[in-house]
């Protein structure tokens, strides 16, 4: 879907993305992960061409960027960024459909994207549509910024940091929408962060950069359990990367079946780490697990935790 | 504009107050005779106010619609990636403008141009050029950027940015620019009666000159009264442009 091909951006002649290749597959959610000034969002930014590249080639679904012209190619992609940068001056219902404006939709099939997206970010359609950006919280702010990223329905979403500036209550649950939207959509996303955490939850691949490097490609169990370098290992966290494993994995991986135990059921889908956070909070070392339906499916011990 | 706000509002009474001064001064003959006994006549009568209304109001518009089009054409050339560089040059050029009184353009300018309208045009056009400029600059610079940066992001031509982004939410601090460049320039007009221009500064300098007080009075209250009238209308302006949920310029 996006591939990277030997590119390179210098500022001032020192480079900040040095001769990355990548390839992000079509439907990934890919995390450009790494610490302040590692190049992830000068990468994001070049593949919709806000920052010209040095050398290389950037292509999205097989077409060179540099050819196709550049405001024909922002428009086939989506973009948030953690300032959000909604139009003051319009209302939710003109943020939203701005790229579809430019792509001149006709009016009636704009409402009803609006109304779409709305629903999608799960705010009232008919109580916001109208809304000005200044009568809205952060994090309705937030939503509206992807909801006009999401707007011509794009095949690629760039979100460069785009929960960093709201609370953590708000940003857990933008997180949720997300990872749902991706689920429902399959639309390829590239998200830069330089926060694990929510690497590790909204990521299916991650590019850990180092001073404009790729550092480790993989998936997130991959990275927390093999890191390539000491670098790695520091920035997914050393001592606590336990626990993070444990938060990747769920708990139908390592559940006893037709086993039965007394107490609060956890549900199969949730993580170890939910696992054994109950536990703990119920002292006891063996917890019934339902499934999504309901019913009992097995139980999960502490011994199951760290097999 | 509901009507209730512009009843309630002074722009009607202060609007009504002046055109009733300017069509109704001869009326008020009596007063200034009891005022001033022994100037005669007691109210100017070499024009008619109205006319030298038209013709100061004419002069100002033209001066000022000059400047304001420069004015903002310039601030949004030197905003933009090709014009920057040309930012400090222009700065400097209105600052100069601006640093010329009025008076001495007048001066030069009727060598060159000769007496009446011409002159006062080009005084009044270039002092009122810095005042523009640089609200312009301000308030194109004042866009956010992380507005212009999404905007760009989502593929917004040059041309689609400064329309629809850069020039509405620049659009109050501009008008507040042009705002104090017209109520500069309707008060500075009047010296264009020194040059043989018709402004409402005629009956002024003809009162001084004939040391005729009430013809200086008549002449100065209806200059004050179109320039405040004028002002609260920009304000009004300035009000509809405003951006939701923002402070109003001052």
């Amino acid at each position: 879907m996006i591939e990277l091909d030997h590119v390179v951006k210098r500022y001032e002649g020192r480079p900040v993305v040095d001769d990355l290749s990548l390839t992000v597959p079509a439907g990934a959610f890919c995390v450009l992960l790494g610490p302040s000034g590692c190049g992830k969002s000068t990468t994001l930014r070049m593949m919709n061409r806000l920052v010209p590249f040095d050398a290389g080639t950037i292509r999205i679904a097989g077409d060179d960027v540099r050819v196709v012209p550049e405001e024909a190619l922002r428009r086939r992609i989506g973009y948030a960024i953690q300032s959000i940068g909604l139009f003051p001056h319009w209302s939710v219902e003109d943020n939203i459909g701005t790229v579809p404006r430019l792509l001149n939709w006709p009016r009636v099939r704009i409402r009803d994207r609006v109304t779409e997206l709305l629903e999608l970010l799960r705010l009232d359609a008919e109580a916001y549509r109208h809304k000005y950006p200044h009568q809205l919280s952060g994090g309705e702010q937030q939503r509206i910024g992807v909801a006009r990223a999401l707007a011509a329905d794009p095949e690629l979403l760039l979100m460069d940091e785009p929960f960093g500036a709201v609370d953590p209550i708000t940003r857990d649950a933008l997180q949720s929408e997300i990872a749902r939207i991706h689920a429902a959509t399959k639309k390829t996303i590239v998200f830069v962060t330089h926060d694990i955490e929510e690497a590790l939850r909204l990521a299916s691949v991650i590019a850990i950069l180092e001073r404009g490097r790729l550092a480790q490609w993989g998936t997130p169990i991959d990275i927390v359990e093999h890191p390539v370098s000491q670098f790695v290992r520091d920035f997914v966290g050393g001592d606590g990367s336990g626990l993070k494993l444990l938060g990747l994995r769920r708990i139908a991986e390592r559940m006893r079946p037709g086993e039965t135990a007394a107490g609060d059921p956890i549900s199969a889908d949730a993580s170890l780490r939910d696992a054994l956070a109950a536990m703990t909070e119920h002292h006891t070392d063996r917890l019934p697990v339902v499934n999504t339906a309901g019913s009992r499916v097995g139980v999960i011990t502490l011994a199951d935790l760290v097999r | 504009m509901p009507r209730g706000d512009l009843i309630a509002s002074p722009i009607l009474w202060v609007g009504i107050f002046f055109v009733a001064l300017l069509f109704g001064m001869p009326l008020l003959t009596p007063l200034f005779e009891w005022t001033f006994p022994g100037v005669t006549p007691p109210v100017f009568e070499r024009g008619s106010f109205f006319s030298l209304w038209l013709s100061h109001a004419g002069l100002v518009l033209v001066a000022s619609g000059a400047a304001a089009i420069l004015g903002i054409a310039l601030a949004i050339f030197v905003t933009r990636p090709a014009g920057r560089d040309f930012r400090p040059l222009v700065s400097t050029l209105a600052a100069v403008g601006q640093t010329f009184p009025p008076a001495a353009v007048l001066a030069l300018a009727v060598p060159a141009l000769g007496f009446g309208a011409r002159p006062t045009i080009i005084a009044l056009f270039l002092y009122g050029l810095l005042p523009i400029i640089e609200n312009a600059i301000a308030g194109l610079d004042g866009v956010p950027p992380a507005t212009r940066e999404a905007a760009r992001g989502m593929g917004l031509s040059s041309w689609q940015l400064l329309r629809d982004v850069d020039l509405p939410l620049a659009a109050p601090v501009i008008l507040a620019g042009v705002r104090v460049s017209v109520t500069i320039a309707i008060g500075t007009a009047t010296i264009g009666s020194t040059v043989g221009a018709l402004t409402l500064g005629t009956p002024i300098f003809d009162g001084l000159a004939a040391n005729k007080l009430p013809f200086v009075i008549q002449g100065a209250v209806l200059v004050a009264l179109f320039a405040i009238l004028t002002d609260m209308w920009f304000a009004r302006l300035e009000r509809w442009l405003q951006v939701p949920g923002t402070q109003p310029v001052v």
